[in-house]
């Protein structure tokens, strides 16, 4: 065997050992134990706050403004996508209070003219739609075509 | 409206179209532009190099083991990119140590490390070998007792082991074409295999990237061989710098079709996909892509170097144009993989949109960062050029 190989293969075979032994220490604790992931992430996610209740959560105490919202266009809208985010308000509805989002800026984030928005968001020119009143004044955000006037 | 809120409807504001507010930040700057970018170079430094030995092509030989340093030198700062990108030291490394097959990005670790140990580190070893155990013995000091080191005990000069040193150099060598090949198609899969991006998603991204770093891995080669030259007030081979420079040329018109077919394909195709990538070719790439990479960084280079292997003018003009040609590719190439990197993430996967990309000065993501981690190449280069002299060698081997 030439003398290069008797010293590079003892080398590269101790390299390896090595690198499987801090491979070893490397790899997070919880690693495998389930899956391919850190079994450990679960439980860290878990104990972070949660900052969204989700639809169902805000109908057991709000269940006319659900109906109402189920019952009109926006029904595949969720509360806290206008409300923000309202876990906190579920567990102390009197003392955190949630936003009520009524400038006219607000309804154009999804409605306001723009080409390249998908046609079934029903867009307007919001210079030119009723523009001395707020948009609430005449459509109910939750039943749009419930008009007010 | 809730802070985080205003700030993302802030933002959402600035953008052209409709996107996605996941889209509004590009996560992929700079530093990933350097990581493709850095590799190539190194891909294609060594591919060079496997040229001379493998096909044994002799008028090369001035610029072996120039190009193996430049690889190595390359290849060592080639992950910092990525690391600087990822920040977090302390835990950005776990995902090299869990490969998976669903993960590309996972496997760099090994593709690397394969590259580094197995292929650069051993070539350069077996061919300085016979050269380190001679300077050990003439050097004293720091030097020499480096030099020692580095035989790893290895110190036999018989000619049957010099033999050896050469017959396993091209067994690696060997090897080591294909694990190039490896290194930068692999980069380029990490690119294409993005299937829910149009700009990025197809079979042919990894041969693009092959061709792209073989490209400028020979004009870097070429250009530092010029300015090393020129360092050392040493007459330059015409002969290697035409030769290299024809390779370039060859390379470079492979390099050009296969990216003209890829974009050829496209537009044929013209699939869902095809206005939005067009108007961003047209729009926010317009400087990028059809001035910098295609007129300046293929054009030119293309239509100079081809002039040349027509028609050859005198010597000083051929150095003139074959360094300002060696400049302009790597310009091109660089930008190359900014329009892949950056314009993959500048259209909505809406197709309806358009977010910006505004590069910062200082930062983690900033330009000095990035110049940071291309000059430092060319210290380590100048560091290995100190210890392992190329010309030293030649002188010996010739004596
Ligand atoms: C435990 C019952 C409860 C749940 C669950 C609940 N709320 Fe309330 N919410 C209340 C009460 C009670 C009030 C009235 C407080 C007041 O008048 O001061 C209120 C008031 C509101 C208001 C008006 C605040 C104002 O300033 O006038 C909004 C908006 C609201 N809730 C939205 C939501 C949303 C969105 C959810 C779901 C994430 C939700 N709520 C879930 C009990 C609840
Ligand atoms: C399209 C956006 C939007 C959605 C979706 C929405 N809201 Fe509202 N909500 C508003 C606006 C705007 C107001 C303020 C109305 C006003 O001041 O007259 C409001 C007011 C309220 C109020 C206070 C009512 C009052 O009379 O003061 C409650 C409670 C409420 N919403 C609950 C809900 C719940 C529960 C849901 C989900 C089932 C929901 N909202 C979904 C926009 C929305
Ligand atoms: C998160 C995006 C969003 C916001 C915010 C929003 N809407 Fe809508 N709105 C929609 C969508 C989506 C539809 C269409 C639903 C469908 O037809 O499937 C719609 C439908 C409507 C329609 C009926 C249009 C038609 O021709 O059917 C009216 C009116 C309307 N919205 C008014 C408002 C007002 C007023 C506000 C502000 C309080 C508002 N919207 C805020 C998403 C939004
Ligand atoms: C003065 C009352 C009034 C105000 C204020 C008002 N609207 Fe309307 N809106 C109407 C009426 C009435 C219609 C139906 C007739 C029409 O299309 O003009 C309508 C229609 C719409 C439609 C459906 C358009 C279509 O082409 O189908 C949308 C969407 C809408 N409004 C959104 C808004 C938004 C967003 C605002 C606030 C920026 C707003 N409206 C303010 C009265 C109002």
């Amino acid at each position: 065997m030439p003398p290069q190989l008797k010293t590079l293969i003892p080398l590269f075979g101790a390299f390896i050992v090595l690198f499987l032994i801090a491979r070893h220490f490397l790899v997070p604790v919880s690693f495998g134990e389930l899956g391919h992931y850190r079994f450990n992430s679960i439980a860290e996610n878990k104990e972070k706050a949660m900052n969204y209740a989700g639809k169902d959560a805000c109908a057991d105490c709000h269940d006319d403004k659900a109906a109402q919202l189920k019952s009109d266009v926006h029904s595949g809208l969720s509360c806290e996508t206008c409300h923000g985010p309202g876990q906190a308000h579920t567990e102390n509805p009197e003392t955190v209070k949630l936003n009520k989002p009524d400038q006219r800026s607000f309804c154009g984030n999804c409605h306001s003219m723009n080409a390249s928005r998908p046609k079934f968001m029903v867009q307007i020119e919001l210079k030119e739609h009723n523009p001395d009143k707020k948009c609430i004044e005449c459509h109910n955000p939750h039943q749009p075509w419930q008009l007010k006037e | 409206m809730e802070p985080q809120y205003q700030h993302l409807y802030e933002m959402l504001s600035q953008v052209r179209g409709f996107i996605y507010p996941n889209e509004v930040d590009l996560q992929w700057g700079l530093l990933i532009v350097l990581y493709p970018y850095i590799t190539g170079l190194v891909a294609g430094a060594f591919i060079l190099a496997s040229l001379e030995r493998v096909f044994n092509v002799k008028v090369l030989k001035p610029t072996y083991q120039l190009a193996l340093l430049t690889a190595l030198a390359f290849l060592l700062v080639a992950t910092m990119p990525l690391v600087s990108h990822l920040g977090h030291p302390f835990r950005a490394y776990e995902i090299l140590m869990t490969p998976h097959s669903t993960s590309a990005m996972a496997i760099f670790g090994f593709v690397y490390l394969w590259y580094l140990m197995v292929v650069l580190l051993l070539e350069i070893w077996l061919d300085y070998r016979r050269d380190i155990v001679i300077w050990s013995q003439q050097t004293t000091g720091f030097k020499g007792r480096l030099y020692k080191i580095l035989t790893l005990g290895v110190k036999d000069l018989s000619p049957r082991t010099v033999r050896w040193d050469d017959k396993i150099g091209y067994f690696i060598t060997v090897v080591g074409i294909p694990s190039a090949f490896l290194l930068h198609g692999y980069v380029g899969f990490i690119f294409g295999s993005v299937k829910a991006n149009p700009w990025w998603s197809t079979v042919l991204m990894p041969v693009i990237f092959l061709f792209s770093a073989m490209v400028s891995g020979i004009a870097l080669v070429l250009f530092i061989y010029m300015v090393v030259t020129w360092f050392r007030r040493q007459k330059i081979d015409m002969a290697a710098l035409d030769s290299i420079a024809k390779f370039l040329f060859y390379i470079l018109i492979l390099d050009f079709t296969l990216e003209g077919l890829d974009q050829i394909h496209r537009i044929y195709e013209a699939e869902e996909s095809f206005e939005i990538l067009s108007l961003l070719v047209h729009g926010p790439l317009f400087l990028t892509l059809f001035i910098f990479q295609i007129l300046l960084g293929t054009l030119i280079p293309l239509i100079s170097l081809g002039i040349l292997q027509l028609y050859k003018p005198k010597e000083l003009t051929r150095r003139i144009i074959y360094f300002s040609c060696s400049l302009l590719v790597l310009f091109g190439i660089f930008f190359m993989r900014w329009n892949v990197v950056i314009g993959g993430q500048l259209f909505s996967k809406s197709f309806y949109g358009f977010t910006d990309y505004k590069l910062r000065l200082a930062g983690s993501e900033g330009l000095l960062w990035a110049l940071v981690w291309v000059i430092l190449p060319f210290l380590i280069l100048g560091f290995l050029l100190w210890l392992l002299p190329p010309w030293k060698k030649l002188e010996e081997s010739t004596s």
